[in-house]
């Protein structure tokens, strides 16, 4: 990006509001993701997408300061580190690991299926995190210059 | 069949591209379309006609379905494309801060 | 159950590394060197334990044909107890010489995820589960090759990832007809059910696999990516890709296919020869004109991989033992001399073998430890890579094929003349070297001097007493494939 003051007025009011909205239904996929298509990397991915909206309206200076970056890191490190506890809690509750260990409850209840949401919210995480700071470095590089040939 | 042949043909168009383009971009794109005709062929292999899509919902549990893991490896196969294509563009860049161009032919400084 | 642990151990140091990283690299050194010493202790031990039967574990408890399966048996664990060892060694050797790069712990946490793609590569069960580890292994390998971050570097991991993910769509276009002709993905039922099929489905897949598979093993003509990569990476990288990635892609995929699932079919074990015949004659004409020291290296990787694939070809009892020997010493020798390639580098900042000169005085250890490494990879007695040539060239002579034989040794002589220009100009020339730049730390020492007793002690494993013990069970697992299919009854 040339300018890091990002784009104009009313880009940005209408980002201040659909952000939002994209963050809802983000959410939305991944809570859902065992009841509809979708989950887990699906709504990790529109949750990354509402963030990257910000990072174009904005400019990457005010969306770094909006956003702490370092925190960010630990989250995505965190989010999986987690994943893979509840995977070994399963080899310690059931002996096979990932092994789904909690109640299933009700078919087509929200609140069922035993660990499969809990890993759909890690990896929402996880995705929309690493997707976002992916594409945040790839826009903060200076093309133009680093090259020491 | 004619299916098959056409999703073939895709993958040939990116071979293609990855054998003759000399822009880095483009040799990366090609790569993203030989990703996507593998993908289409797994699906292509899974579908049945007259079928329902394979996740449960209340009153259509004994519709015939169309075979899931196919369309769950192809989500796998997605996501390993997505990290593929970002490690690639992230190569681009660096070259392109090196070497001052996206032209494979004269990013050359290693042969032999 | 020890197996998951395998996958589970380094996936959890490469996250805690990144997590509680900070700005020095100092818990990456320690969470990845405890990670690998402890697979290594678990490797052996499973090995020591149960290297007869074939062990199963299904992950969440799914039934195996229908979920994902680990396996173990002796050929996995055979590989395992190599990655591990030669991990350990980098891992030594990296501390000071990654901290010429960049103090960071990034290097050590992806480190950590080769090592998981690798070890997952050689225990899983699931044909596309072993698709995914080894995407996990690559994707690592790309960012470490770059990891100096020259402009070399990054050309050469263009190069790689771009051939890479071309053969990884090759393998995933066969994973699907296999999927479509057998409905499973489970390596050992698709062993049952694939003889019943018609041929051409099976030429089909195994075209694809050959293709995709060699293109990770860099047989002959799908190298071109090797030397750069190899050449480029950082030392202690480029002893890993060498000495064992292209081994737990490749070969070990290629001899788990070829042989458990589609039991050692003709055609394909004559194109393993030719394969390797042309790898070993091409490999070594290219090594013997390169004046860069890890080129060289690079190229002689690709010679001695013809000498495995030729062992897999010949597909007798001899034949697999020279194979599956020949693969634990090429492990250690091109590691070692990868090692040797590295201190040099460090030492006197050049990888010019025209630059170097009289070593023996400054880098005793290094020129020593090289001297062994090259008589072992040119076949010279006693040294380990002696013994496994001559199993190869014997294995051929009895199944009458003796223009392989020949080829092998005129492939041996050849590398025992590129090997002498090493030693001549690198580590004896005339010019006395008085001073270096760098000294070279113990902890490099220690990895060197370790990989050039292997050298010497791992050429006992040809005594018939312990041959029986540790090479006779991997090489049974590949001449017998009704174990490995045995799995899906009793678990």
């Amino acid at each position: 990006m040339k300018n890091n003051q990002g784009m104009s007025i009313i880009v940005k009011t209408v980002t201040r509001v659909s952000v939002w909205l994209m963050v809802l239904y983000a959410w939305y996929i991944i809570l859902h993701g065992h009841l509809t298509p979708g989950g887990g990397f699906g709504g990790g991915v529109i949750f990354a997408i509402a963030m990257l909206n910000v990072l174009l309206a904005y400019g990457s200076e005010f969306t770094e300061k909006w956003l702490k970056i370092r925190l960010l890191h630990d989250i995505e490190a965190a989010s999986i580190l987690l994943f893979l506890i509840v995977g070994i809690l399963g080899i310690s509750v059931l002996g096979g690991f990932l092994t789904n260990f909690i109640l299933k409850g009700k078919l087509y209840e929200l609140i069922s299926a035993g660990t499969i949401p809990i890993f759909n919210i890690l990896i929402g995480i996880k995705v929309a995190m690493s997707l976002f700071l992916a594409v945040l470095i790839l826009a903060k590089t200076n093309i133009e210059n680093g090259g020491e040939v | 069949m004619i299916v098959y042949i056409l999703c073939f043909v895709l993958f040939l168009v990116g071979l293609y591209g990855v054998l003759t383009k000399r822009d880095l971009v483009k040799i990366i794109l090609s790569v993203g379309i030989m990703g996507y005709a593998a993908n289409l062929f797994l699906i292509l292999f899974a579908y049945k006609s007259d079928s329902f899509y394979p996740i449960l919902t209340e009153g259509k549990e004994n519709l015939s379905r169309v075979d899931p893991l196919p369309q769950a490896l192809v989500l796998t196969s997605i996501v390993i494309e997505l990290g593929t294509t970002a490690l690639l563009v992230a190569l681009a860049i660096k070259l392109y801060q090196k070497y001052k161009t996206f032209d494979i032919t004269k990013i050359r400084r290693l042969s032999g | 159950m020890i197996l998951p642990y395998f996958i589970i151990i380094p996936l959890l140091a490469a996250f805690i590394i990144t997590l509680i990283g900070g700005k020095k690299d100092t818990w990456g050194i320690a969470l990845s060197i405890a990670a690998i010493v402890i697979m290594m202790v678990l490797s052996i031990y499973s090995f020591v334990i149960g290297k007869t039967e074939t062990v199963t574990y299904s992950m969440s408890n799914w039934d195996i044909p229908i979920g994902i399966c680990l396996v173990q048996d002796a050929l996995s664990l055979f590989v395992l107890i190599i990655i591990n060892i030669i991990a350990l060694t980098s891992l030594l050797f990296s501390i000071q010489y990654i901290r010429h790069l960049s103090p960071d712990w990034k290097y050590y946490a992806l480190f950590m995820l080769l090592i998981t793609g690798m070890n997952g590569v050689v225990l899983t069960g699931d044909i596309f589960n072993l698709f995914v580890f080894m995407e996990i292994a690559l994707f690592s390998a790309f960012a470490l090759v770059a990891y100096g971050g020259k402009a070399e570097e990054f050309e050469a991991s263009f190069k790689y990832a771009i051939m890479g993910s071309v053969s990884s769509v090759l393998i995933l276009v066969g994973i699907a007809i296999t999927y479509a002709t057998t409905s499973t993905l489970t390596m050992a039922k698709i062993a049952t059910i694939l003889p019943q099929t018609e041929p051409i489905v099976m030429l089909m897949i195994g075209a694809l696999f050959m293709v995709g598979f060699g293109l990770k093993a860099a047989a002959m003509p799908f190298h071109a990516w090797l030397p750069d990569a190899h050449s480029s990476a950082p030392a202690p990288i480029s002893a890993m890709l060498s000495g064992v990635l292209i081994k737990a892609l490749g070969i070990y995929v290629l001899m788990r296919i070829f042989f458990n699932v589609f039991g050692a079919v003709q055609i394909f074990k004559e194109i393993f020869i030719v394969l390797g015949a042309i790898s070993i004659i091409v490999g070594v004409i290219l090594a013997l004109g390169q004046w860069d020291m890890k080129r060289l290296l690079a190229y002689h990787s690709i010679s001695q991989i013809g000498y495995i694939l030729l062992g897999m070809g010949l597909g007798t009892y001899l034949g697999l033992l020279g194979a599956i020997f020949h693969l634990l010493n090429h492990a250690i020798f091109k590691s070692l001399l990868f090692y040797n390639a590295g201190s040099v580098e460090i030492a006197l900042g050049t990888r010019n073998l025209k630059e170097m000169g009289n070593l023996t005085k400054v880098m005793p250890i290094s020129s020593s430890t090289s001297l062994i490494a090259s008589l072992s990879i040119s076949g010279i007695p006693p040294f380990n890579g002696f013994f496994s040539k001559l199993i190869i060239i014997i294995a051929a002579l009895e199944v009458n094929a003796p223009w392989v034989a020949f080829i092998a040794i005129i492939g041996s002589l050849l590398t025992l003349a590129s090997f002498m220009k090493v030693q001549r100009y690198g580590f004896r020339g005339e010019k006395i070297v008085e001073k270096i730049e760098d000294k070279i730390g113990l902890n490099m020492k220690i990895a060197m001097i370790t990989l050039a007793v292997l050298c010497v002690v791992t050429s006992a494993l040809i005594i018939p007493g312990i041959r029986e013990v540790i090479l006779d069970p991997v090489v049974n697992v590949l001449l017998d494939s009704s174990k490995y299919i045995q799995m899906l009854v009793g678990s």
